[in-house]
Order: C-alpha cells, then sequence, then structure tokens
C-alpha cells in the first residue's frame, strides 16, 4: 500500500466541514478526484501531499504516518515520495530548465540521474538550458511534470493540470502522466473539475456532491 | 544546485536592483576604504619620518610648520637662525646629537637638504650606488628621485632657487651625484642630499674656489668663520629630562623657536581629525541607505517570490533553508559591495596619487592592502544579515498551502 488516508477531517469553519473519503492506493494505482470549484479538492490535495496538516485522521505513504513528521523531515520526505504538478506550471523563472530540476535533486540531497533521460523522454531536451519566459506553455508544462518526476516519488499529485488547455494537449497531458506514472510504478492522483480526464481515468471519487 | 548558487542566480536574475545595491554599498565602504589608506598610511609615514627626531629648532614662526619643513619637508621653511646660535646649542649638556639642515634648493621640485652624515645615519640609510658626499657641490639622491629624473652616479645636474617653484637656477655650480640611496619607504626618497656647504657655496656672490675643493664637515657643523646660517636643527635628547627643559630654554631665546615632531603630529591628526570624522559619517550614512535598499529590494522581491519559496517546500526545502537562502542573498549581495568597495577605494587612490606624483599624497601607496580591510567584509556582512533578516523570517514562515491555492 503506497498511500492510506484515513478519517481525515478538515474544516476552516467547524459549521462548515469538507465530506473527506478514505483513499488507499497501490503502487501503479491511478485515481481521479474531481469536483467543482470551491468543493475542497485542493484541500484534499493539499492534506495529502503533507502541505496542510488534517484536524484529525492520518495520512500514510509507503508506511510511514507524515503527519507524525517534524518540520525539515516532512518536507525532505514530501521532496522525496511525493511529486506535484500544479495547476500553472509554476518553474522558478531565474533557473533554467535544467537547474530547476537539479534543484528538486539538491533538497533532497540525492542524484537520481533522472534529468537527461526525462527531459528526452518528454521532448524538452533540447530546452535544457532555457529559461521559463522561452517556453511555450506546453513545453511548461512538461518541464513542471519533469520536476515533479526527478527524484523518483512514490506518489504522483496533479493539480487540474489541464484546466487552461485544449482538448487535445488535455488528453496528451493526462496520458503523460498516465505513462509515466506507469513507467516509474508511481501512483497518481488527478485532482481537477475538468470532465474530459473521466475518460482516462474510471477509478475516480466525487467531492462536494454531484457535479 | 546549492544554496549559493541558488541565492545567485536570483540575484543576477535582477542585474539592475542588484548592481545598483551592490554600487551604493560598494562607494560607502570605498569612502571607508580610502580613509583606512590613508590614515594609516600617513600615520606610519610620518612616525617613521620622525623616528629618532626629538626636537626640531629653526626659526620663530609656526612650530607645526617648522615639522612639517624640516621633518617632513613638505611646507617652507619658517626662515633661518644664525649658526653661532646653533652652536652654542650643540654645546648645551641636554643634547646627545644635532643634525645641521641648510633647505632652499630644488631640482624639478626636490628639494635639496644640505646636511652632514649624521642625517643619513639618523635613517640608517644605504646606498644603491656610490657613496654620500666628501667635497661641496657632491649630492646623494633618494631612491625615488634618481628613478623620476633619471640621473645616476657621475651625472651632474643644475639646481633652482626656491622650494617647489623656482625663482633662478644657480648656473654657476653644477651638482655631481656620488651615489642613489636604496629605497627606504621614507622621506629619504624624495630628497637631494647634500653638506650644508654646497648650499651656502651656491648662494655665495663670490667663488672661493681653494674652499670649494676642501672636504665639507660630516659631522656636526662646519668650520667657518663667516657669519652663515642654517635653516633647522634635528636634536636628540640626551636624557628623558631634556623633554622638559630644552625646549622650555630655546623657546625663551628670542631667535630660536623649539618644535617636537610628536605633538605637532597629534595636532595636527586631531585638526584633521575633524574632517575625517565628517566624511567617516557620510560613508556611515551611505552604508545605511545602502543596507535599507538592500532590505527593501529583498522585502518586495519576496512578495513576488511567496511562489517561489512555496515550490520549493514541495520540492523537498525546509523552512530554515528558506531561511537561509534569503540571508545569503542579502549577504553575497554585501560581499560583492565590500570587493566592490574595497577595490573602488585602491582605484581612488591609484589616481589621487597618479595626479600628484609629488608632495605629501605622492607618498602614498594604493597596493596596500591592511588587516582593517577585512574587517570592511566583516561588516557589509553584518549589514547584509541585518538587512535581510526580517525578510529571511517571512520566507521562514511561509504557508505553502495557502501560496499555492491562492494561484
Amino acid at each position: 500500500m503506497i498511500l492510506r488516508a484515513k478519517n481525515i477531517e478538515f474544516y476552516y469553519d467547524s459549521n462548515q466541514k469538507f465530506q473527506i473519503p478514505d483513499i488507499s492506493l497501490d503502487a501503479g494505482d491511478q485515481m481521479l478526484v474531481i469536483g467543482k470549484s470551491g468543493s475542497g479538492k485542493t484541500t484534499i490535495l493539499n492534506i495529502i501531499a503533507g502541505l496542510l496538516k488534517p484536524k484529525s485522521g492520518s495520512v500514510t505513504i509507503d508506511g510511514t504516518d507524515i503527519y507524525s513528521l517534524k518540520g525539515s523531515q516532512l518536507d525532505k520526505f514530501r521532496g522525496k515520495n511525493i511529486g506535484i504538478i500544479f495547476q500553472k506550471p509554476h518553474i522558478l523563472a531565474p533557473l533554467t530548465v535544467e537547474e530547476n530540476l537539479q534543484l528538486a535533486n539538491f533538497f533532497v540531497r540525492e542524484n537520481t540521474q533522472m534529468i537527461e533521460p526525462l527531459l528526452k523522454e518528454l521532448g524538452i531536451f533540447d530546452k535544457k538550458k532555457a529559461r521559463i519566459n522561452t517556453l511555450s506553455e506546453g513545453e511548461a508544462q512538461r518541464v513542471s511534470i519533469a520536476r515533479a518526476l526527478v527524484n523518483k516519488p512514490k506518489l504522483i499529485l496533479a493539480d487540474e493540470p489541464t484546466a487552461s488547455l485544449d482538448d487535445e494537449n488535455a488528453a496528451a497531458v493526462v496520458r503523460l502522466l498516465q505513462t509515466q506514472a506507469k513507467k516509474y510504478n508511481a501512483a497518481l492522483i488527478i485532482v481537477t473539475h475538468d470532465q474530459r480526464v473521466k475518460d482516462h481515468i474510471p477509478n475516480l471519487i466525487i467531492i462536494g456532491g454531484q457535479l | 544546485m546549492n544554496m549559493i548558487k541558488l541565492s545567485w542566480k536570483y540575484l543576477i536574475a535582477k542585474p539592475l536592483s542588484t548592481g545598483l545595491n551592490i554600487l551604493l554599498l560598494g562607494l560607502g565602504l570605498a569612502i571607508i576604504t580610502v580613509l583606512i589608506l590613508i590614515q594609516d598610511q600617513f600615520e606610519n609615514k610620518m612616525t617613521k619620518d620622525a623616528e629618532g627626531i626629538d626636537l626640531v629648532v629653526g626659526a620663530k614662526g609656526s612650530p607645526l610648520q617648522l615639522i612639517l619643513s624640516s621633518v617632513y619637508h613638505i611646507d617652507f621653511p619658517t626662515g633661518n637662525i644664525d649658526l653661532k646660535d646653533a652652536m652654542a646649542l650643540s654645546k648645551n649638556r641636554l643634547v646627545k646629537n644635532i643634525i645641521p639642515l641648510g633647505l632652499g634648493d630644488n631640482y624639478q621640485g626636490y628639494r635639496i637638504v644640505g646636511t652632514n652624515h649624521d642625517y643619513l645615519a639618523l635613517y640608517s640609510a644605504t646606498f644603491s650606488q656610490g657613496n654620500a658626499w666628501e667635497k661641496p657641490f657632491e649630492v646623494v639622491l633618494g631612491h625615488e628621485v634618481a628613478e623620476k629624473i633619471g640621473l645616476k652616479t657621475g651625472n651632474t645636474f643644475i639646481g633652482s632657487h626656491g622650494i617647489g617653484s623656482s625663482s633662478h637656477e644657480h648656473d654657476a655650480h653644477p651638482y655631481v651625484i656620488t651615489g642613489v640611496l636604496a629605497p627606504m619607504g621614507n622621506v629619504l626618497d624624495k630628497l637631494i642630499l647634500t653638506s650644508i656647504e654646497s648650499v651656502w657655496y651656491t648662494h655665495d656672490e663670490e667663488h672661493d674656489h681653494a674652499t670649494h675643493e676642501a672636504p665639507v664637515a660630516k659631522k656636526g657643523f662646519p668650520i667657518t668663520d663667516q657669519d652663515r646660517e642654517v635653516t633647522s636643527l634635528l636634536i636628540q635628547y640626551r636624557n628623558p629630562i631634556a623633554a622638559v627643559q630644552l625646549p622650555r630654554f630655546i623657546n625663551s631665546k628670542s631667535a630660536l623657536q623649539a618644535a617636537s615632531p610628536s605633538f605637532e603630529i597629534s595636532r595636527l591628526f586631531e585638526l584633521l581629525g575633524i574632517g575625517v570624522k565628517l566624511i567617516q559619517g557620510l560613508a556611515i550614512v551611505i552604508i545605511i541607505i545602502a543596507g535599507l535598499g538592500i532590505f527593501i529590494a529583498l522585502f518586495n522581491s519576496l512578495k513576488e517570490r511567496k511562489y517561489d519559496l512555496a515550490v520549493m517546500r514541495t520540492l523537498g526545502a525546509s523552512s530554515w533553508q528558506l531561511f537561509l537562502h534569503i540571508v545569503l542573498e542579502g549577504v553575497i549581495l554585501t560581499i560583492m559591495g565590500a570587493v566592490v568597495g574595497i577595490a573602488i577605494g585602491h582605484l581612488f587612490l591609484v589616481i589621487l596619487v597618479m595626479q600628484n606624483d609629488q608632495g605629501a599624497i605622492s607618498t602614498l601607496s594604493a597596493a596596500v592592502f591592511l588587516k582593517e580591510e577585512l574587517w570592511i567584509l566583516g561588516y557589509a556582512v553584518i549589514v547584509g544579515i541585518l538587512a535581510s533578516l526580517i525578510p529571511a523570517w517571512n520566507a521562514y514562515q511561509t504557508d505553502i498551502a495557502k501560496q499555492l491555492t491562492k494561484a
């Protein structure tokens, strides 16, 4: 079992609690978390990613209860085991594509030797030395995927990765995420409100009632 | 990739703001560098040049002027004193040694100083060529003089009347160079040394060739039956009591004035001190403004960078690493400011020295590096840490989930 989220409870206001189902995924599993804006799906993602401590319940990743980790231990664990892809690429602009990936390696103090193979695989190897402002949106998205994968995470989380893309590109990104997750035997969770993704991942949970 | 490189990348991503902050801090530190260099070298040179001289006696006037003209050879002499008075003083039991000086001529701006061999001994001068003077009109050149005017042993030249600016030339008596001094690093480097007799005979209207061939006095005063004058006397005390009694004794005699180099120089530094303090204050204000500039730059950039910081956290960076990231940015900035400042300071001194190849400033060297300059680096690091502390704390507290959700 790679991921188990159990009895998670979270609220900003105790009258409006988020309904968060238990989640468990094995290595290589893929899941879609779908829901309207404001339904709390990003909150779920943040809780699973170890970015937001739930009021109660536990998140266990690869046997480690992540909220029992302290401060920088959790940061290192996250860097090593969880790859996060955001709606916008959020490449660090002062760094080149390659340096963005090196930074991910640096923060977990490991050289995974993944930078070149990943860039080649995602078709952006020739942009290695490029800066973010010279990349197209699609390329930037692929860089952010590469960066999420460079530390060989056991769990990949994607937050609205297709929101700003057209149908063709959206399908391509989802397919890319799926193949990469399969290749490295990582569990994949895509959080989205985008109905188009549903066709690709049958295993889904719906948050905040029917769409 | 490492923390320093990461901070560096963020700095060069904003070359204008980074450059401006470095320059501003550099200017403030450059002023301090120049002050430190000048102060140290002046003080060093001044103590070195005055070493072994307990008292200077000359004509009445400004005591500081007497010291500056007779010890450092930078001001005009106060006038001449009677040889008889001078010789009377040498018999005083409180006087251990007395060196007469005769000033008044120059060659291409370099002062010709009439004295005896004790003056060479006072600074333990050594020769790179030739020997000391033995007869009238034989001279020894200081190292720098020889280098600048390009003359060597055996060459002759004609001295000019006056100090610094010449009125007329003493073309009747060419000087013959018998020796060149090794580089001394003191006032001798810029002097042309000869005997008291040479200075006297140069100014005589009639010429007595017999005396011009006679050997000169190598110690004490030349023996003469004429009414002669010298410019000043450098005196060494026989014992500590002399320091109390001798100046009072001399100053009470109407024709002479005694001045102590150490006292006058500390008075001079006291006078200069006000100016130095003022400039120092200005430098500190500039440094504070530079520090504020760095603080504002970091603080502002943080607003745009909150997202970057949150992303770094998702990649595995700890809060402390973000803190370090911002502090490093401030410290790298200020270290560069310090290096630029020290460089500008030395460059400024090079230009200053180049534009004044004679006089007090020309004795300075820009190729000297002092321990105090390391302190500048230290101060700069402190400024960097202080300026980046608050922004770094903000970075430390970045709420990742909130930042990432805000998008």
